[in-house]
């Protein structure tokens, strides 16, 4: 542990960043350099922190660590409350982690308005990172919907022709959720005159108001997620955002609604979570299945990859409500996993994007021959996302399917065909792009990646092989608070079956 | 020491390989990987004779893997009989074809990359049969199957080559959904995926019931079946079989090691490996049995009718992976392994051979272009003959001892699947002598029916590809005799301890002898029994009252002999049809039209798979894209809502600019509204 607000610090860093940034003066290209080495060395110092804070960490813990309290707005019992515990801590590394490598891809990608893009970037950050610490339901949600903004802007103002419409459908979606929660937020903070989430967490809400309450918060996870059938604006942002923007959006962007149901919808609504799970397998299902059989027929590159992240979601979403131990160790490490797998292959389409402009699959193929490095990279990343062993996929769908089984074998049965769709359209994504017929000239006088391109991706790859060999550096960590989580739900659903069977015995009573 | 050599040399020549395939060049490419592979296949011969022969087995931990609450498990070798058997077949065979490789792909610009994959393979393949727990099998298990997607799309400018690729991998991957459930099914029921731990607590568990999809089921025997489905998969057991033909699109070393001496192997093993729980689920390897002996049958006739020399070698090999399977259906694991071993020399061999030829006859596989070149090619041509006697199952080469073997116990289950199993590999015997003469004649005899262009380059290979040949020929013609003792019984004599089971046996003799009716009629089974479950030292259990291999000492005259009998039957019919009357074959062809037209085409299985599931695939997802995605959700949904939004706001023409705030702006008032009326509502409600 350390004696200084060190999230905090974390978290107001890439403010920090952005505050020096607005400040720069000079001529168009100062300004533009100035402002990327600004970003890049404010995300690398929150880098360094994250890292030290993850080595402070105590991993034999359950507990809230490095927690901040202090009043916010004092009328109303708001605290500004941070910590991080097992679940949170991973999360908040994949953040800061993939802030630096989102900056250097866009280093040369990004012309126009770089400065404002910049501080747009380290405001996502910021938001991010908020997010993931934040202890108070109120802060939380600032933070949470905060994201928003940079994020619509990143696409909106950075993004392609069809940015428009992509910004406002992500708008439009997130939006509907974000204000149902906010709803159910309110509704919680009169019940239960708390904002506090370790609070809540303790406390649950009495079941008949668990069910909509789940529901309000489902809403806006859901979209988050995102599940289908509230899918169908990340294929559209993903294919308008400029690269740096489908990396983060990819990455960290789709963990918040796990996230999110791992916070507050097991926790604080146990009975509503067990209740709908069944809801939550049907829609994972549908979303393993139909996306992965969309994902079979895109013509474009971050199309299928955006697909295919809805496919590998539902699986998070499965783990996470089957509130087995391995399903939810295996969720969080999906989506792990996933951040580090579909934010890396988000990496491999920018590169070719930024070559030849396009990200029509047929304008590429045979491109090994040109860029066998670039082959290489890919090939491990396909090999990430289709879940080989060896790599960080595997691991996280894996557990995922084994804590499936236990609860329901139909369902890791069905989802299981997910793991042969899933190997289908990225080999065949593969084979088309990079193998075949040697027949685009353009395509096929691309140069190699050059060493920017490949040292943000090797570390990716490490990361992908290390995770998949070894797990535990992982798992051991987020094995307390994951415990923890799980014994807390079973035993609130064994209290309120006892209540429910003793009034049902009282109105037994009465009614004799 | 030795067994991390063994497996980690061929991990290590790959990653130096592949890494700095440029800074070494492809002569050191070559050299690391060969001399890595040659080292290892030493370090595993000295395995075996410690292991097998001198009963140590053991067990290395090497690091922990994933753990999540119960579930735990471990990196670690097991190091026991069955697994040295496996490792000295696949490190062996595996440097003939490394050194063969050097001369094969001597004219292949990534000739570097080519021998690191060979060696990604051989560690895959080396973890798969070392693993000490199923989740570490399987990561052998994909991971032999991304060397062999590598591998087969290795010329990947060619657009058939690639689509054999993703199909072996998709395919496959069909089979390890199967296997996958599997697993999951095993930590359910068992709380562990350790072999050990598996196996000592299947005899309790032989009475439990499992409820899957609705259906309860007796769990041994799901289990058992679903791993096999895994098996069918890798091993190209009829249904899951169509990846391997096409499979031959890879450069030819690839098809020896990986389609036919190894990887395809894997299925056999892994029921094997897992015999101690297949003998609590009899109808498991009742199905085991049926489908070994289908594949065995069908297999055989499609060889029949193929005119490319690989796809006849590959469809012999199939064949032969039936063969196995129905040794493992009837209790003789041993059998199995044996045939394996024995088959995994032979079939190399002929694979390699054929690779001689078509690298002689410039590139050409088709049969019908060849013909006549046996005297230019005498080296290869003789060796050819080795692997094909061996194949046939002619003594005293390796494959007379090791399908005679399977056949006989075949038989002496004594089951009415056992009884199906030996007739349909009896016919398979025919067929299977029948198509490789057929192979022999068309290729090296008769007249040259190649252009004149090509017949002039034709040349024997160099002695970098003969040299791997003659050890496996040498392998070919010795195994059956050297192994079959230890494999399958008639084994080494050890008085001690055959005096003390004597005295057990003559009492048991006894009680059987009233009982069953079964004679154990002298002191040598005895000692056959003996040498056998010495060598094996518990890899492989079988229950008494499953031994088929003893019994199999003890099958009628005539069905010792019938396998011999149907070999020389068709060598001696492919002789009269191709080469001494050679109208035959066509009038068979227009006798029998229907079933030609069946076999030829395979049985039509890539067809029925293409109508049924491939096409439908694709256009389900282009029906949920359109109809699903575009014009449902999103109609419904954002534009639909968007439209509303326009309507209201009256002024289409500004928002078609495009500005993001104006949406943003709408949508906060929206925002603001709706929160206030429920803040409102819920004010008033409490």
């Amino acid at each position: 542990m350390v004696d200084f607000p060190l999230l905090s610090l974390m978290t107001f860093l890439p403010v920090a960043g952005v505050l020096i940034i607005l400040m720069i003066r000079g001529d168009e290209e100062t300004v533009k350099q100035n402002a990327r080495h600004m970003a890049l060395y404010t995300s690398l110092f929150t880098f360094a922190f994250s890292l030290f804070m993850y080595t402070r960490f105590d991993g034999t813990s359950a507990d809230f660590q490095f927690v901040e309290q202090s009043h916010w707005l004092k009328p109303l019992g708001i605290h500004y409350h941070v910590g991080v515990d097992g679940i949170s801590v991973f999360f908040v590394l994949l953040s800061t982690f993939l802030t630096p490598v989102c900056i250097l891809s866009a280093w040369e990608a990004i012309q126009t308005r770089v400065r404002e893009f910049m501080v747009a970037f380290l405001l996502l950050e910021s938001f991010m990172i908020g997010t993931f610490i934040a202890l108070d339901s109120v802060l939380f949600y600032v933070f949470f919907e905060g994201v928003l903004i940079p994020m619509f802007l990143i696409i909106g103002v950075w993004g392609g022709p069809r940015r428009v419409y992509s910004a406002y459908k992500f708008f439009l979606y997130t939006l509907l959720g974000s204000v149902l929660m906010l709803v159910g937020l309110l509704v919680l903070y009169n019940q239960t005159g708390t904002t506090d989430i370790p609070t809540l967490m303790a406390s649950p809400v009495a079941s008949h108001l668990q069910y909509w309450l789940w529901l309000a918060f489902f809403a806006s996870f859901a979209v988050k997620m995102p599940m289908w059938p509230v899918h169908t604006w990340l294929p559209d942002a993903h294919v308008e955002a400029p690269t740096a923007g489908s990396v983060i959006l990819a990455g960290v962007l789709l963990k918040m609604g796990g996230y999110g149901f791992l916070r507050f919808s097991l926790p604080m609504f146990p009975e509503a979570s067990a209740y709908f799970g069944d809801l939550v397998y049907v829609l994972s299902i549908i979303a393993i299945i139909y996306t992965s059989l969309i994902a079979l027929v895109q013509e474009d590159m971050k199309k299928l990859i955006a697909y295919s992240s809805v496919a590998h979601m539902g699986f998070v979403t499965i783990g996470i409500f089957t509130a087995t131990t391995q399903g939810v160790e295996g969720g969080i490490f999906q989506m792990l996993s996933h951040g580090l797998i579909s934010g890396a292959l988000f990496l491999c389409v920018g590169v070719v994007y930024d070559r030849l402009h396009t990200r029509e699959i047929k304008r590429y193929g045979g491109i090994v021959k040109n860029m066998p490095k670039y082959a290489t990279v890919f090939m491990i990343l396909m090999l990430g996302s289709v879940g080989l062993p060896g790599t960080s996929g595997f691991v996280g769908e894996f557990l995922v399917l084994l804590g499936a089984f236990q609860v329901s074998t139909l369902v890791a049965a069905l989802a299981a065909t997910g793991v042969v769709l899933g190997a289908a359209y990225m080999l065949i994504l593969y084979r088309r792009v990079v193998f075949g017929p040697r027949v685009n000239d353009d395509a096929l006088a691309m140069p190699d990646l050059n060493m920017r391109e490949l040292w943000l991706l090797v570390p990716l790859i490490v990361l992908v092989l290390w995770l998949g060999v070894f797990p535990a550096t992982v798992t051991d960590k987020i094995g307390p608070s994951v415990d923890q989580l799980i014994t807390d739900y079973n035993a609130k659903l064994e209290v309120a079956a006892r209540e429910a069977a003793q009034s049902a015995f009282d109105t037994a009573g009465e009614a004799q | 020491m030795m067994e991390l050599l063994a497996v980690f040399l061929p991990l290590l020549a790959f990653v130096i390989a592949f890494l700095f395939g440029k800074k070494i060049g492809d002569r050191g490419a070559q050299f690391i990987t060969c001399s890595a592979l040659i080292v290892a296949a030493f370090a595993s011969i000295s395995l075996f004779f410690d292991v097998a022969i001198g009963g140590n087995s053991y067990t290395t931990e090497l690091s922990r893997w994933v753990s999540s609450g119960d579930f735990n498990v471990s990196w670690a070798l097991r190091i026991d009989s069955l697994s040295v058997v496996m490792m000295c077949v696949i490190n062996i065979v595996s440097a003939c074809v490394h050194v063969y490789s050097v001369g094969y792909m001597g004219h292949d610009p990534c000739k570097g990359r080519f021998m690191s994959y060979l060696s990604l393979f051989t560690f895959a393949m080396l973890m798969l049969v070392s693993a000490d727990n199923l989740l570490q099998l399987f990561f052998g298990w994909e991971g032999v199957g991304l060397a062999s997607y590598l591998l087969i799309g290795f010329w990947n400018h060619k657009p058939s080559a690639n689509a054999a690729a993703v199909k072996a991998f998709v395919v496959n991957r069909v089979g390890d959904f199967g296997l996958a459930l599997a697993m999951m099914a095993i930590f359910v029921v068992f709380g562990t995926l350790q072999f050990d731990a598996i196996f000592e607590a299947v005899p309790e568990m032989a009475g439990t019931y499992f409820t899957f999809i609705g259906q309860e089921y007796h769990a041994l025997t799901l289990i058992g079946l679903l791993l096999f489905v895994g098996a069918i998969g890798k091993s190209a057991q009829l249904g899951l079989h169509t990846w391997l033909p096409d499979a031959m699109e890879g450069p030819t070393p690839v098809s020896a090691l990986i389609h036919a001496a190894t990887m395809v192997t894997a299925g056999v093993f892994l029921v094997a490996r897992m015999s101690p729980l297949y003998e609590y689920a009899p109808d498991a390897l009742m199905v085991v049995t049926l489908v070994g002996g289908a594949t065995a049958f069908v297999a055989a006739t499609i060889g029949l009718t193929q005119f490319d020399i690989k796809r006849v070698i590959a469809y012999s090999t199939m064949s032969q992976l039936g063969y196995m399977f129905f040794a493992l259906g009837v209790s003789a694991y041993g059998a199995a392994m044996f045939h394996l071993v024995t088959h995994a020399f032979f079939k190399a061999l002929l694979f390699l051979g054929a690779g001689s030829v078509i690298h002689a006859m410039s590139d050409e596989q088709d049969m019908r272009k060849m013909g006549g070149i046996w005297k230019e090619i005498p080296m290869t041509y003789g060796l050819m003959w080795i692997g094909s006697l061996a194949l046939a199952g002619i003594p005293p080469f390796a494959g007379f001892y090791s399908k005679d073997i399977v056949l006989e116990a075949a038989w002496a289950d004594q089951t009415w699947f056992g009884h199906i199993a030996f007739w349909l590999g009896i016919a398979a015997a025919f067929m299977t002598a029948f198509y490789t003469w057929r192979l022999l004649i068309m290729t090296f005899h008769g007249k040259p029916r190649a252009s004149e262009k090509v017949m002039s380059h034709v040349h024997e290979s160099p002695a970098v590809m003969l040299g791997p040949l003659v050890i496996l020929a040498t392998g070919a013609l010795l195994a059956g005799m050297v192994f079959y003792e230890p494999f399958v019984g008639g084994g080494v004599k050890h008085p001690e301890i055959a005096e003390v089971e004597i005295a057990h046996h003559e009492i048991d003799v006894e009680v059987e002898h009233d009982v069953e009716g079964i004679v154990l009629e002298d002191e040598e089974e005895i000692a056959h029994g003996m040498g056998r479950e010495k060598f094996w030292n518990g890899a492989i259990e079988v229950r008494h009252q499953n031994d088929t291999l003893e019994a199999a000492h003890h099958v009628p005259e005539w069905v010792k002999f019938l396998p011999l009998v149907m070999g020389l039957l068709g060598i001696g019919f492919a002789y009269l049809a191709y080469l001494a009357r050679p109208g035959i074959p066509e009038k068979i062809k227009t006798i029998f039209a229907a079933p030609y037209a069946l076999f030829f085409n395979k049985w039509f299985f890539d067809e029925i798979y293409q109508a049924l599931f491939v096409k439908p695939a694709f256009k389900l997802g282009q029906v949920f894209w359109y109809a699903g995605d575009q014009n449902t959700i999103d109609r419904l949904g954002p534009d639909g809502s968007a439209k509303a939004v326009k309507k209201l706001a009256g002024v289409l023409s500004r928002f078609q600019s495009g500005y993001v705030f104006q949406y943003a702006f709408v949508m906060m008032i929206a925002v603001i509204a709706i929160v206030s009326w429920f803040v409102f509502k819920i004010g008033q409600g409490y």
